[in-house]
Order: C-alpha cells, then structure tokens, then sequence
C-alpha cells in the first residue's frame, strides 16, 4: 500500500480557553480529493493553517508521503510540496500575472531570467492541466476565476503536488465553479492530491473522493464520498438531524410596500455602485437579490438602512422616504417601520463587548418602553430581552452575557429577535445565515417564512444561491450595480441565475467560459471587500 | 465567557501592576542609596497620617476626579482627549471672569455660577477641536494638544494685559471677594466636633467632584445618550447602523469633557488660589489621561484612582521635603505608576488570565470526572 500524501497525528492546538483543534488525525491518500467539511468555527482553517506553518501546533506531528514532517514557517510547506489557496486571495493587485507568479520564487538578482523562465514553464503547466490565464494581464483587471487560477498556478509553480484550497466557491458563479472543479479534477487525473475546505454540502457531494468532518475541533468522521448523503454529512456536522431544505407554503403577495425607482449610488472614489435599481417587494412576499458579493448588495441594503446617501426615489407603503439629509438615517428608517438586520452582525448588528440586554435596545435604545423620563429603563430591557432570548431559543439565555461569547447563530437570533419582534412593515435582512450553525439556519428560515406568512414584505440578499432558492418567492440577479433580471424561484435554477451573475442576460442562449470571465472582470465590484 | 471573573479584571489586575511599580520604585531609591522602607513610611504620614497631609491629598485628589472624569466621557466615545490641561485653564478663567465682574451676595450662588462659567469656558474650549474632529477629520489629540498651547497663550495674554490689576509685578488677577470664600473641609467638619487641619486647601468642591462622579456614571450607563456614546467609541459602524449620528455624539462627548476638565477651576481657583495666576493647572490635565487609565474610565475607578494620585502628590512633596530624594525622582514613581497601570496593562493581564484559565479547566476537569 502507498503511503498518504498527507497524515496528521494528533493534532492539537489551543487560543486561550479555545481547544480550536483536538486531537485531530486524517490521511489523505495521493492523486485523490479529499474534502474537509464542518461548520464556521470547526477548526477547519487553523488546521490548514497548521500545516502551511502560519500556526504551531500544541501537539501531534505530521507526516508527508510517510516522511515526518516538521512545518514551522511557509517556506517549509512549500518546501514539502504543500501549495494552499486562500479564500481571500494573495496578490499584489497593480503587478501581472507572471510577476505574482514569480513573487518570492525568484531565482537571482535580476528579474529577467527569471520571468522568461516563468513564461516558459507558465505554458507548460497550462498546457498540462488547461489552466488558462494571460500572463501580462494585470491582476485588478481579471475576473476573480482566473485570480484564483493564478494562486493555483503560483503553487505549481513551486512544485506543490498537495494543493490545499480553503472555500474556492465563495466568490465564484456557479459556471466558474464548475470550471474551477474541471481544473482540480484534470490535477487530480495528473497525480495530485487535492484537499477542499468547504461548508457546502454540495461541492462535497460533487467532486470529492473522500470526505473528513469536524465538529466543534474535533474530526467527528472520516467516509468515502460515494457512500454518503448530504443528510448524513449534515447530521454529522451538527450532531443531530437536521432539515436542510425550507419548508413554505406559496407565497400570496399583497400590495406593493417596497418601492425603489432609479437607485444610485456613487462611492467615496467616484465609482457608481448602484447604477438605477428598479424594484418591489410587496407584502406577503420575500425577494432574494442574487450576485457575486461586491456588485452593488451591500450598497442597496445601507441606503435601504438609511445609512448611505443615494439619490432616485424610494417609497414605502406608498410614502416617499428620505435618502439624504437628517431624516435619512437607521433611527429614522425604524421610526418608519423598516427593520434591518445587517449583512456583518459583528461590526453592525451588535457591539461584542456590549451584554445581550444592551444589544437588544440597540437601534430601539430611545424607545418608551425602554426609557423612563431621561434614564434608561434597565429592568424593563432585560425582562424584555429575557422573554426574546426565549422565544429565539437563545443559548446560554443569559441577559447579562457578552456578545461576543455566543456562537454566530445564536448572535443572530439576537439581533432577529430584536429586529423582527418590532413587528416591522419591511424587513431587510442580508446574509443572515453567513457564519451560522446549520442548526441554526433551520431555526432562522422558519422564522423569516414566519415573518412573511404574516404579511410583511422581505428584501433578502444573500451571496449563497442555494439559500435564496429555497427562501426567497423571487429573485433579482444583480452585476455591477445593476438588476440584470427578475425570476420567480420556482421558474427558475442556478445555471440561468449563475448566468445573470455573471451580467449575461440572454440566459437561453449557450455562454462560454470565457465569455462569462471576460464579462466578470469589466464589473466594478469587488468581491474581496468584506463585509 | 470572559477568561477572568470581574472582581479580578477590576480589582486585582490594577493592584498587582501598583505593587510591580511600587517595587520596581524601591528598587530605584536603593539604588540612590536611600532606604525604601523609610521613604514609604515618610510617604504615608506624609500623605495621610494627618489632617493635614489629608487635606492635601483630598485637594489634589478633586483636581484629578475633574481631569480623570473628563478623559474618561471621552474615551467611552472612542475620543483621546488630551486637551483636559487646555480646557481646565480656560475653566480658571471661566471662574475668575464670572467672579471678578459679579457681586454674589453669598459663596453658594458664586459657587453654582462659577461651576457653570468653568463648564462654559471648558467646553467651549474643546468644541472647537470636536468641530473640526466631527466635520472635517482632524484628529482630536492633536488639535486639543495644540489647543494647550493656545490656552496657555490666551491666559498669558489676559492675565499680563487685561485682568492684572494696574501696579501689580504679578501676571495674576486680585483676589476674589470674602463673601465668595469656599468652605474649607476645616470649616465644613467643624460644625459635626471633627477637627480638620485649618491649613489645608480640601474644600467643599471635593462634594462636587463627587456628584460629578454620581452624575458620569448615571449618564454612562443609565441613559439612552450614555448608550449611544458608548456604542459609538466601541463601532463607528454598528453606531452608524443604528442611526447615531457621528458628528452628534463626537459634539456631545467633547462638550461634556471639556466642561468636565473646565470644572476644575473651581477647586484650584476658587477653593484654593481664590484668585486667577499665571500656571494654576500644573499638568493635572495630563495626570487625569493616568487616572482615567488607571480608573478603566469608570467614574468609581476614576474617584480610586484620583485618591491614589493625591496620595502619590502630597506623599512625594513631603519626601522631597524631609529627604535628600530628590524631586525629580517622585516624577519618576508616579511615572512607573502611569506605566505599569496603564501602559503595560496586558504585562499584568495575561499571565493572571493563564493562571484563572488553568484554575478553571482544572475544576471543570474534577467535576466532570476523569476522562474513560
């Protein structure tokens, strides 16, 4: 039997009171795709990052190719023939595709030699696993799939036969994706071993060999991919059954409540990023608004917010609403029965060093129920916050606690049940799964159909296609600034949405790659800015 | 859950880090060949063991609830208000204006006049580096530096040319009516058979600088505004988020600050001075960014700490009197003492949060039971 490409060995290691990875052991046989699946917070990344050396472990040893190992900086792992691909990727945005390449690999003191070098050896390797990229273009002028094929490229370059990619996906299109699991599969076919960090259960399904899963730091299971189901991984994962679809009823829209005609918006630098927005959202309804993140979602939901100044008009409930000037701000906005949950919940949504009681009146601080003459009525937010950690299935339901000592789900359900217990004619809810146990996700969903089932309108934006199939009653694409088209979730799939991403409109029609690439990267937006 | 219990964040982290500098301060008189134990015995009489050296320490101790109080609104909004030196001279003058040019009849409305004329003045004095802070993006700290300098020139100015009476040699103002004399703690304990020192400067603005302390705290944590100052120093954008606005709060903290820094004026000038000179803050401005620090911004930890400070002053004014220490060296304690409580914080904290961190594995180890 050949040894593993990669063993470790009980592998520990510790930040503070956190056990991030406990006794972690996993072999990784040659020229197969491993995966490596668990929630935010399993401990997937710092096990990554202990074998690339950017961590030490606590305890455990590894071994490449039946070799120990010792890995204390990058240089060693590069060295052992490890090449990782991170999920924001490393390049030096203003030099060119060879120059990245080169970056620290270079042979001598003349740059020369060794970007001819480079070129020659840049259309071998292209040749050999159909990586295609242009080696003079300059980084912030290429789309983000052929970016990501440069940070593959770079670890080939150094000879990596163990390529590790930590959520290649994220900021992809689906037909990116897909190209992106035709390249490893052609690395794999050459001999390479391939280990994919991911939380999609899906991406498991597809392309890996094998699959690991881990919970909480420790690795729960390790399968053959053929003989599993997402819902074993997923129970897996979370330690119970879980439902992993949403469960609603169709949706019966009412009036219009949402009314946004020619949005825009222009960034501190003059880029317009919002670029006319056209949209409703009427009661009764929920509507996803799909892209690659960075085309212009972020900007919609703080002008929505009242936290971003924009012109063109916006009305709600048929009533025109401020977007510039002293009534254009979040308190004003909830006075008008807009309620927000924020895309980032650790920078906007809550205050982490702030207790759960406070996050709760936060936003709502000035509120009668809250206030007694000029002082803050204390008693009655922590009751308050009390019976909404109950009802959210808040855990640990300690008012008093910290925010930044609850896990991400429950974070959310913190700021979920302040934003939709006000009973709010319109909610505005972006990624509000992003960072959440799967246990969790179901909880939210149901309470978002919930809020809908009642009659209220949602704006939902969510970078996770599969989310805004299963949540949302329609669907706008956005690229760029733009709405690229309208689609109702049942009449729709992810290849006609992924298209529309990509700022193709003439879904019916067959699109090449290349097309899809060449239209990504003339986008303003930048999918690395992060939120 | 947070690594140490909150008895010991408050509490044990800052004593640990007063006795590494107090040991560290022993070190330093060894090495000038005088005797520690002598030098802290000499300190504690000195600063405490009397009415007197009460008196004083008290006194100092008001100065540096009004500056320490005055970092710490500030620094709740996220603000590093290093203008308290500033905003407490033009404070003094505040006092002296409103006392000079007015008959009060008797020294309570002169003292509710001149508090508000030092609050006035103080704040108006840190508006204008809030201003250009909230509207334009000049940083605070070092606007209200610069505004030191101009403080101290405009007092220069108004002392030497407007408010010196004609014939006096002294860039100071005539002294302040009798009638506006503040009660001394002598004068206030006296009534109740306490036989407080009649020499020492503690007034009845140390009452003030108390109620001060009450109302900060009130105003932090059990107002609606205190929420939004807190929530704006903590996240710009989560303050954002919610609809505070920026420029409003950035306004509001600087204003009350200022005031608070400007309010000391009515200790030193009123209660102690009773007239305007030339140098009255003597660097407590800058003593109350220590005492802020030292005080983790809590109005009760700002009041602890103020004592300690007024300790570490009158202390090391009498050592320099009774010893060849020389004075330069009690700027070099109450130095290690800024030093080892505020700066080197995390020196202290980290070993102590390993220590209750293994404690607590340890226990919940034994009351899960050994591991099959």
């Amino acid at each position: 039997m050949t040894a593993p490409a990669i063993e470790l060995k009980g592998i520990s290691k510790a930040f503070g009171p956190v056990q991030a990875n406990k006794d972690i052991s996993i072999r990784v046989m040659p020229g197969t795709i491993h995966g490596i699946i668990g929630e935010n917070g399993a401990g997937k990344s710092t096990l990554m990052s202990i074998l690339y050396g950017f961590y030490k472990a606590d305890a455990g040893e590894v071994f490449i190719s039946g070799q120990k190992t010792e890995i204390p900086d990058s240089q060693a792992a590069i060295a052992a023939g490890i090449g990782m691909v991170f999920q924001h990727f490393k390049l030096v945005e203003n030099f060119t595709v060879l120059e990245n390449i080169i970056l620290g690999a270079e042979d001598g003191g003349l740059l020369k030699p060794s970007l001819s070098k480079a070129r020659k050896t840049l259309l071998e390797l292209e040749k050999e696993y159909d990586l295609k990229v242009d080696p003079d273009a300059v980084i912030e002028q290429i789309g983000v799939g052929m970016q990501q094929r440069v940070e593959i490229l770079k670890a080939l370059y150094r000879q990596a036969n163990i390529l590790t990619l930590d959520e290649p996906t994220g900021v992809l299109t689906p037909a990116e994706a897909d190209q992106l699991f035709r390249i490893l599969g052609r690395l794999k076919e050459e001999g390479k071993t391939i280990i994919l960090i991911t939380h999609k259960l899906r991406e498991i399904m597809d392309i890996t060999d094998t699959v690991s899963v881990m919970r909480r730091g420790e690795m729960t299971a390790t399968v053959k991919t053929a003989e599993t189901s997402p819902e074993e991984l997923a129970e897996l994962m979370v330690g119970r059954k879980v439902l992993l679809r949403v469960d609603k009823e169709p949706a019966t829209p009412g009036d219009v409540v949402l009314d946004v005609k020619n949005l825009k918006v222009v960034d501190d630098q003059g880029v317009e990023r919002l670029r006319g927005i056209d949209l409703q959202v009427r009661a009764g309804e929920i509507l996803g608004i799909a892209g690659v993140a960075g085309n212009g979602q972020s900007e919609l939901l703080e002008v929505l917010g009242g936290y971003e100044d924009a012109t063109g008009t916006v009305t709600l409930n048929g009533a025109p609403i401020d977007l510039t000037g002293k009534y254009s701000d979040g308190r004003s906005r909830r006075d008008r029965g807009i309620a927000h949950v924020p895309e980032d919940r650790q920078r906007e949504g809550l205050i982490m060093d702030f207790a759960a009681w406070e996050n709760t009146a936060f936003g709502y601080h000035r509120d009668a129920a809250y206030t007694s003459g000029l002082l803050s009525n204390n008693a009655a937010i922590k009751a308050d916050t009390a019976e909404k950690m109950e009802r959210f299935d808040v855990r640990p339901p300690h008012p008093h606690l910290a925010a930044k000592n609850f896990s991400g789900g429950n974070q959310q359900k913190i700021v979920l049940a302040r934003e939709i217990e006000r009973n709010p004619d319109l909610l505005l809810i972006g990624q509000p799964t992003r960072g959440v146990d799967i246990g969790a996700i179901e909880f939210i969903h149901q309470q978002i159909v919930a809020l809908r089932d009642q009659g209220k309108a949602i704006l939902l934006v969510s970078v996770e296609l599969e989310e805004i199939l299963g949540l949302a009653d329609r669907v706008a694409v956005m690229f760029d600034g733009q709405i690229m088209g309208e689609r109702l979730t049942t009449e729709t799939d992810e290849k006609e949405l992924g298209l529309l991403m990509a700022g193709i409109t003439d879904t019916d029609k067959p699109h090449t790659i290349a097309e899809i690439e060449a239209n990504l990267a003339q986008a303003h937006g930048n999918p690395h800015k992060e939120i | 859950m947070d690594v140490m219990p909150k008895w010991a964040e408050v509490i044990l982290v800052p004593l640990i880090s007063l006795i590494l500098a107090a040991l560290l301060s022993a070190l330093v008189i060894l090495a000038i060949g005088e005797n520690p134990v002598e030098a802290v015995n000499l300190m504690v009489t000195g600063a405490v063991g009397s009415t007197y050296g009460w008196g004083y320490t008290l006194y100092y101790a008001t100065n540096f609830m009004f500056t320490g109080l005055a970092v710490s609104v500030a620094f709740h909004a996220g603000l590093f208000n290093i203008g308290g030196e500033g905003q407490a001279m033009l404070g003094g003058l505040g006092v002296a204006l409103v006392l000079l040019f007015i008959p009060w009849p008797h020294w309570t409305i002169a003292l509710l006049a001149a508090t508000a004329g030092a609050a006035v003045f103080g704040a108006l004095w840190a508006a204008i580096p809030a201003y250009l802070q909230a509207k334009r993006g000049s940083h605070i700290v070092i606007t209200t530096i610069m505004f030191n300098f101009i403080a101290a020139a405009v007092l220069n100015y108004m002392l030497v040319n407007q408010l010196r009476p004609a014939g006096s040699m002294d860039p100071a103002t005539e002294r302040f009516r009798e009638a506006v004399h503040l009660p001394s703690l002598h004068e206030m304990l006296a009534p109740i058979g306490i036989n407080f020192s009649k020499a020492a400067p503690a007034n009845v603005s140390l009452v003030i600088a108390i109620i001060a302390c009450v109302l900060v705290w009130l105003l932090i944590w059990r107002t609606p505004l205190g929420l939004e100052i807190r929530s704006y120093g903590k996240s710009g954008r989560a303050a954002k988020y919610a609809g505070i606005g920026a420029v409003r709060i950035t306004m509001i903290a600087m204003l009350i600050s200022g005031a608070l820094a400007g309010m000391m004026a009515i200790n030193n000038v009123m209660g102690e001075a009773e007239r305007l000179v030339l140098n009255a803050v003597e660097g407590t401005g800058f003593i109350g960014i220590a005492v802020a620090l030292m005080g983790r911004s809590h109005p009760f930890g700002v009041f602890l700490a103020a004592i300690l400070f007024g300790f570490l002053y009158q202390g090391g004014a009498e050592l320099a009197l009774w010893t060849s220490i020389p004075r330069e060296l009690i700027v070099v304690i109450q130095a290690l003492v800024i030093l080892f409580t505020g700066a080197l914080d995390n020196m202290v904290r980290m070993p102590l949060e390993r220590i209750f961190l293994a404690v607590r594995t340890a226990r919940a180890s034994k009351s899960v039971g050994p591991a099959e």
